[in-house]
């Protein structure tokens, strides 16, 4: 192929014309033309679901599109595999890791280049690295294995080997996803740097309008796989993109923070260390607590000893040292304590860590209450009626979208699994409520819904632990934020006075 | 007391016994660490080391060459990977349920076409007569060491610098250690394991040529004793390291040579308790490498029981 551009600039730019997309019965994509001008940094806004990776995909090759052309720098271009537009100059950032955690940095690296000769030459191969690593804007260390970066150098490793394999046209899927603030304003900052120099063409999948507007020069919005609207950011409202994300659905108005809530109930974590899978220690000498009618948000980084800590809470995993009190009671994660204290929880994953796959909603909905009256006699003598009818009154009050009660809990859509793990454990008298990383991953009608119902609990009086690792909702809900890095709490601070830039710091381990 | 020249003589006899014994488990273990740097399990080179073992004898008793015989127990290791490795390779298939039923299948076919076999002598493999200079027998005959155990420390070497220096190399521990890496790469991951458990089969394949070649050096239906099975073990001691592998197949053969040595020197008592040495000490590393959190860590990401 030609170099159709000029040589001081040689991003790509590139069309979509008409692409639709069928699986079966299922347009994913519905006529989507988007236009990515060469040098430019394109957002691509939408909700789970709306068809952003089904383009995606159709434009690496992994997909053929059922109908509509790409022209890349004005002329059509068959795509016919990933490999193909890698040969153009496409490359994927994916939000799911695509570095090999067993090799090296520098592994990684010469590995993706995917040439022929079979024996590595490491003393050249080094040698080009460092001066490739000095020519960019940032760098990682070559000698590590992937597995033990960071979550942070893994994304901008990812987003180096794209730049190493000469890739002039970047699609970035969720890229701030693992990132404190501060390094996906860095990261963000440095690409927007490098689509103004004319090196690189950016098409960034997104839902944070924040960063839509600090860092894109146009948007696209797609919804049920059709365009609904974009134009220059310089144009549009952050309403107006959310409500062309949204659509006519209706979003449950934020639950109002009641006052005067607060009671003497406290959950107190004292002293806790906590191993990881590996035994090495992810939490360590960690002290919090949590009183009644208070929501505490625990910010952090993933992989910092949040899953760790919140495992080990709900008992999934062993404590090492330390305990837990409740009112100033030890408790232990039995089935017997989390009944006496009425301590509930919505883990994150809840189809892995909330519910059993291949049982019916309505056994899932049971499940705290299944061995006893009136859903036992005896202890038991399990009476499956009862559980069904109480099953259809939680799906009707939590509005869960399922065929019946009898339904596996796998065939739902994530948003309705968490509404039936939420019915499951918000219906009863909570006293304490842990939460993990509970809207990840769902649609806003969803999210709405379940932030509504954490605080609520909240307002009811309980002691609410909230783990997540999207600020936004940790802002937005806590009365206190916590931060955790490296295992520890390392800032607590009133959620009136918490400040992103602040609390960036201390996920990052700089404070 | 066991006196001096006893202790000297147990010694010199586990020192030979372990380079004697070891052999069978370094190939299989090679064969093994291949096969799961790719990313799959295959727990049935025990049928690929008796067919081997088999497949050798036969055609050295034919054709009296017994270097031939080395290369019919390759092919035939190569036909039972190639079994493994394309019937792995289909949808929902388990590996290690395959791996078993390979197992009794190689075994079964080689005790099938090896009955007549049984009773004639067919030439052997000579080993390299290391210990001229000595002038205790007992060293001397120690010494008497197999052109096969070097073929294997060489595979050894080879591996190890190939897994960190060369593109393939490369290309297997990615698939192995992560397969949507290697499909985002463009590396056909079917593809990459069914080569390697290709030449991992072919590998475990020579190892029982040295069994019916060397040591014992005969063919009958007792001929191995698990070394396949107990192979497997030894990988995840050595952590999926081809150097540390030798290691480790020395120790094994070590603790195989420890009855008979005590019995060279007329300790008979307890025999078949040190004859059980390696079942005991694989016991122990299993229990020992399961709880290290280090074994877990370089174990490749996407062997069917990590996962």
């Amino acid at each position: 192929m030609k170099d159709l551009a000029a040589p001081q600039t040689r991003a790509i730019g590139l069309e979509t014309v008409g692409m639709t997309k069928v699986f079966g019965p299922l347009v994913a994509l519905d006529d989507v033309s988007i236009n990515v001008a060469p040098g430019s940094f394109h957002a691509l806004l939408g909700e789970n679901g709306a068809g952003k990776s089904t383009l995606v995909k159709c434009i690496l090759g992994f997909y053929q599109p059922t109908r509509g052309t790409i022209l890349v720098n004005g002329a059509e271009a068959r795509i016919p595999t990933p490999a193909a537009a890698r040969d153009i100059g496409i490359g994927m950032v994916y939000q799911h890791f695509t570095l090999v955690p067993c090799l090296s940095v520098a592994e990684n690296l010469v590995i993706a280049r995917g040439d022929k000769a079979p024996v590595i030459d490491w003393k050249a191969e080094k040698a080009a690295l460092t001066a490739f690593m000095d020519r960019m804007p940032f760098r990682v260390p070559l000698e590590t294995p992937v597995s033990a970066l960071s979550a942070g150098e893994k994304q901008k490793l990812e987003i180096l080997k794209q730049l190493y394999l000469n890739q002039h046209f970047l699609i970035l899927d969720e890229p701030t996803s693992v990132l404190t603030p501060g390094e996906a304003d860095q990261v963000l900052g440095l690409l927007r740097g490098m689509t103004e120099a004319g090196e690189i063409t950016v098409l960034m999948i997104t839902h944070k309008f924040r960063e839509v507007t600090a860092f894109a020069d146009a948007v696209s919005v797609l919804r049920r796989g059709r365009q609904v609207g974009g134009g220059p950011v310089s144009e549009m409202s952050t309403d107006a993109m959310s409500r062309l994300m949204i659509g006519e659905a209706e979003v449950r108005p934020p639950e109002a923070r009641a006052e005067g809530v607060a009671s003497d109930l406290q959950l107190e974590l004292t002293a806790l260390y906590v191993d990881d899978d590996e035994g090495l220690p992810a939490v360590e000498a960690l002290d919090l607590k949590v009183r009644g009618g208070e929501i505490v948000g625990v910010a952090g980084v993933s992989g910092n000893g949040q899953s760790e800590l919140v495992e080990a809470i709900t008992g999934q995993r062993p404590l090492k040292d330390g305990r837990i009190f409740i009112n100033g009671k030890p408790f232990e994660a039995t089935r017997r304590d989390y009944h006496g204290f009425k301590v509930f929880g919505l883990p994150e994953e809840p189809l892995r860590n909330a519910a059993v796959r291949r049982m019916t909603v309505a056994e899932n909905i049971a499940f705290r209450a299944f061995d006893r009256p009136p859903m036992a006699g005896l202890g038991w003598w399990l009476k499956p009626a009862q559980m069904r009818r109480r099953a259809a009154e939680l799906i009707a009050a939590y509005r869960v979208k399922t065929p019946s009660t009898e339904t596996p809990i796998e065939n739902l859509s994530g948003g309705n699994v968490q509404r039936a793990v939420l019915a499951r454990e918000l219906s009863q008298d909570v006293r304490v409520l842990i939460v993990a990383n509970p809207c990840f991953g769902l649609d806003f009608v969803s999210v709405a819904e379940i932030r509504a119902q954490i605080v609520a609990a909240r307002n009811r009086g309980a002691a609410v632990l909230l783990v997540s690792e999207d600020l936004d909702e940790i802002l937005e809900l806590s009365d206190r934020v916590a931060v955790m890095s490296g295992g520890r709490i390392v800032h607590i601070a009133p959620g009136a006075e918490a400040d992103r830039q602040t609390i960036g710091k201390y996920m990052a381990g700089h404070a | 007391m066991m006196p001096e020249a006893a202790l000297q003589t147990v010694l010199i006899a586990m020192l030979g016994g372990a380079i004697r014994v070891s052999t069978p488990y370094l190939f299989v273990a090679l064969g093994e660490t291949i096969t799961e740097k790719s990313g799959r399990i295959n727990l049935g080179l025990e049928g690929n080391l008796v067919l081997g073992a088999m497949v050798a004898y036969a055609l050295s008793f034919h054709t009296g060459l017994p270097w031939l015989g080395v290369a019919g127990a390759f092919a035939a290791g190569l036909v039972l990977g190639l079994l493994h490795g394309t019937i792995c390779s289909l949808p929902k298939v388990n590996d290690i349920a395959v791996g078993i039923a390979l197992m009794s299948f190689g075994i079964g076919i080689a005790f099938f076409f090896g009955k007549p076999y049984i009773q004639p002598q067919a030439p052997r493999l000579e080993g390299l007569a290391l210990g001229e200079w000595s002038s205790n027998p007992a060293l001397r005959q120690a010494l008497q060491i197999n052109p096969l155990f070097f073929l294997g420390l060489v595979i050894a070497v080879a591996l190890w610098w190939a897994l960190a220096n060369t593109r393939p190399g490369l290309i297997l521990r990615m698939t192995g250690d992560s397969e949507p890496s290697a499909r985002a790469m463009g590396v056909n991951p079917v593809r990459v394991r069914i080569l390697a458990t290709v030449l991992g089969g072919g590998l475990a394949g020579i190892g029982g040529s040295f069994l019916s070649l060397s040591y014992p050096g005969s063919w009958n239906e007792g001929l191995s004793s698990g070394q396949g099975l107990m192979a497997v073990a030894l990988v995840i001691f050595a952590r999926w390291n081809p150097l540390r592998c030798v290691w480790a197949a020395l120790l094994f053969g070590a603790a195989g040579a420890l009855g008979p040595a005590l019995q060279s020197v007329g300790i008979s008592q307890g025999y078949y308790f040190f004859n059980a040495a390696p079942y005991i000490l694989t016991l122990f590393i299993m229990v020992a490498s399961a709880r290290s959190g280090v074994a877990a860590h370089a174990a490749p990401g996407e062997l069917s029981i990590v996962k």
